[in-house]
């Protein structure tokens, strides 16, 4: 068994546990929920001991490091942290349906990790540079809060299904979209998931910025992954203070959460591939 | 006049003006993405055109994070940041230390949460009980005697309404320890050759010499390989000479791991190789050994013998570490000897009668980049201090219980409320938890529940 073995069974394991959310959700067929807890529960492990064996080829190759420093490395971390993140909250709200919103990111994320041809995926020893625990502590920062936003932006999208619902008279009585939770709910949980993203986006500003410092000598440069980093922040923090001071909620923060991921995408992917910087080692 | 009708102040302290300055800060952050920054006037020339550059040149946007504007927007958002916060702190900061144990019966009777019971004792001896049950749950209550009975009061977490404010204090502190650095730091570079001594640096852009105040000398400077040829560690060998501290130290460098001394901070940043070569021969035979340091290309004799030599060629190989040099070595004896070998080993030249060991070095200069930043200790206390305020504003809620115990014959009437300013659905759950444990009391029963 090798890792890009593992991690090859993680990417279907997430396409099985994301159609089985959305069956769940689209037949409500909540019958099949706890098979699809299940399913994905079991990649999560898969995709924990993929990371876990890649770790350790990487020692065998005598390169020990952890596997977090490439794209493709972000990538099956990015998915590792939206089933985590989106398995807690499964945990904590009883309610299967967000899964149909929530599993599919890490899905994509995996499956662009594992047939993308833009970057490699072999274990490759790190230059200077990227030898640093604060570069670990940064990618994990970054990651979970990039993975809180995938989260709320799939909530968004809930929302926005259910409300145009509601809209067209759909009502709370029956139809597909009265499986979801209730608007004020799926709103409350939007906001809570960016606010726990917002915390981690800062962690991972912060130890970032460290990281530069003792690789290069200043914490900011401006540099492009840096500064849409920072646009990033900027957009979620508008969008807590139009909510707790100005009390926007429902749709305008629906889309705000899907604006917010468009801004996280960009700087993960379109810095890389479409613009320059520091952080070109994405290329691969 | 007061600042409540101030238009200056009450403009200041809008949270529209912060959202409209976030997202301006967002959206034109974006320019300096988009154009490469801080190149030289030509290139912008020769990829933008002559009038697109112009255009730069007038909004700076070839600078744009440094530029007048930008720093205005800065300001902007930072006076904002102090008036919103000065505007609504002192209020705050009542609700942090108010007298709970002053609140009205009124107040009392409208909070959010409220439980009635009544109890078979005096107000006294049920107060005492209710301490009990409140301490029970982690609530250590504070008493008052109120005209019409007994108030206890009991809160947690009061302070964590400046959570909020340590995250904006957080962001000023961060600009405060960046305008230090920008005060009175620099960035700046030097290429030392292996073997050199330099007392200055140069900073970037301006190329203006920095003295050091010490001297600092590089030994060596080598490259470490991983078994496919990438480069895995970069490291210079350095000698600070600081003769105003009497103070001597050697200290090796890495990338991801500089030399600080005297608040100077040296980074590995590049290298490159020069034209100079370490060469030792040595002569078994006659016991004879000498260095020399040579440029390549010439003709080099050793003194009192017949020996000359050169380096006349050089070939890079796949990688940095590959490169072979072609020697030229006569002993003035036959045909000279010309062979190719690799850097840093030693060959050995057969001759007729005899053996000569050869090495080459060739000389490297280590790059460094130098930072003096006072700030950056300022920064990051305020990243670590907004760390810990948006845990605080996000994660912590002041949450407040009042048992109001009032005198009904012989027996007692008793209202428990409580109110929270964030996190309603957990409160509840505190509240209804500290209900239960009331009712639970055998000389306590419950007459209503509110809400
Ligand atoms: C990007 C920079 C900023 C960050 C990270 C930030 C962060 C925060 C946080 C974490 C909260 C607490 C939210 C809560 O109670 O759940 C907050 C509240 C608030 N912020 Fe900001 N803030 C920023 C900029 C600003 C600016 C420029 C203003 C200027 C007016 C402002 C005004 C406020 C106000 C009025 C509140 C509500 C305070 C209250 O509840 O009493 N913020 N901010």
């Amino acid at each position: 068994m090798t890792s890009s073995q593992l991690l090859g069974f993680t990417t279907f394991a997430y396409l099985a546990s994301a159609a089985l959310y959305l069956v769940v959700f689209v037949f409500r067929a909540p019958r099949i929920g706890p098979l699809a807890t299940l399913v994905t529960a079991a990649a999560w492990l898969i995709n924990t001991a993929g990371i876990g064996l890649r770790w350790q080829e990487s020692h065998q190759m005598g390169i020990g490091y952890a596997p977090l420093s490439n794209m493709y490395e972000s990538l099956v971390f990015f998915a590792w942290s939206i089933a985590i993140f989106y398995l807690g909250l499964e945990w904590r709200y009883k309610n299967r349906v967000l899964g149909a919103f929530a599993m599919p990111f890490a899905f994509l994320s995996m499956a662009y990790a594992s047939f993308s041809t833009q970057f490699g995926k072999e274990i490759k020893p790190l230059v200077p540079a990227l030898q640093s625990n604060w570069l670990i502590a940064h990618v994990i920062t970054c990651f979970v809060g990039y993975a809180a936003f995938a989260v709320a932006c799939g909530f968004g999208i809930m929302y926005l299904l259910r409300a145009r619902n509601e809209e067209k008279g759909g009502g709370t009585a029956g139809g597909l979209m009265a499986t979801l939770p209730e608007l004020k709910v799926i709103d409350d949980l939007t906001h809570k998931t960016i606010i726990f993203g917002f915390l981690w986006l800062s962690a991972g500003i912060i130890t970032g910025a460290i990281w530069a410092n003792s690789a290069w000598g200043t914490y900011w440069s401006w540099d492009p992954k840096e500064t849409w980093s920072l646009i990033t922040w900027f957009m979620y923090a508008a969008t807590l203070h139009a909510r707790f001071t100005r009390g926007w909620a429902g749709k305008r923060i629906a889309w705000l959460a899907i604006i917010g991921f468009l801004a996280v995408i960009f700087t993960y992917y379109g810095v890389n591939f479409l613009l320059s910087g520091l952080h070109s080692y994405g290329r691969g | 006049m007061s600042k409540e009708d101030n238009a200056v102040w009450r403009f200041f302290a809008s949270v529209k003006l912060a959202l409209f300055v976030l997202f301006i800060l967002a959206a034109t952050s974006i320019i300096g993405t988009l154009i490469p920054q801080n190149n030289p006037p030509d290139f912008y020339f020769q990829e933008f055109g002559p009038s697109l550059t112009r255009l730069f040149m007038i909004l700076d946007l070839h600078r744009m994070y440094n530029s007048w504007w930008f720093l205005m927007l800065l300001m902007l958002f930072s006076m904002n940041l102090i008036i919103c916060t000065l505007d609504r702190l002192p209020n705050v900061w009542r609700m942090v230390v108010v007298d709970n144990l002053a609140t009205t019966p009124e107040r009392l009777e409208k909070m959010e949460q409220r439980a009635r019971f009544a109890a078979s004792d005096t107000p006294a001896a049920t107060a005492g009980a209710l301490h009990g049950v409140l301490a029970a749950s982690g609530w250590k209550a504070k008493q008052a005697e109120r005209p019409e009975g007994l108030l206890l009061f009991a809160q947690k977490a009061a302070w964590s309404r400046l959570g909020v404010y340590a995250v904006h204090l957080s962001i000023l502190i961060i600009f405060a320890g960046a305008i230090i650095g920008a005060l009175f730091g620099f960035k700046a570079g030097v290429l030392i050759p292996e073997g050199a001594t330099v007392a200055e640096v140069y900073e970037y852009g301006t190329n203006r010499p920095i003295p050091l105040g010490f001297e600092l000398r590089c030994n060596r400077f080598e490259i470490e390989y991983y078994a496919n040829g990438m480069p895995k560690e970069y490291r210079s060998e350095l000698t600070v000479t600081d003769q105003q501290r009497n103070k001597t130290f050697t200290r090796s460098i890495e990338v991801n791991d500089p030399l600080d001394h005297r608040g100077i901070t040296f980074y590995q940043s590049s290298y490159e190789p020069t034209n100079e070569f370490l060469i030792e021969i040595e002569n078994p035979a006659a016991k004879e050994k000498k260095l020399f340091r040579i440029p390549a290309g010439q003709q080099i004799s050793w003194p009192d013998t017949d020996i000359s030599f050169g380096i006349i060629n050089m070939m890079e190989g796949e990688r940095g570490g590959d490169t072979r040099f072609k020697i030229w070595f006569s002993d003035g004896k036959g045909e000279p000897a010309v062979f190719w070998m690799p850097d840093s080993v030693s060959a050995t030249i057969p001759r007729d009668d005899q053996e000569y060991a050869f090495s080459l070095k060739q000389i490297y200069a280590t790059g460094l980049q130098v930072a003096k930043d006072p700030g950056v200790w300022v920064v990051y206390i305020g990243c670590g201090l907004m760390l810990i305020g948006l845990y605080v504003a996000f994660f912590l809620s002041h949450q407040r219980i009042w048992v109001y115990i009032r005198p009904e014959g012989s027996t007692s009437r008793v209202l428990l409320c409580g109110t929270s300013n964030k996190n309603r659905i957990g409160f509840e759950r505190n509240f209804a938890g500290i209900a239960e444990k009331i009712r639970q009391n055998p000389s306590i029963t419950e007459t209503e529940v509110a809400s």
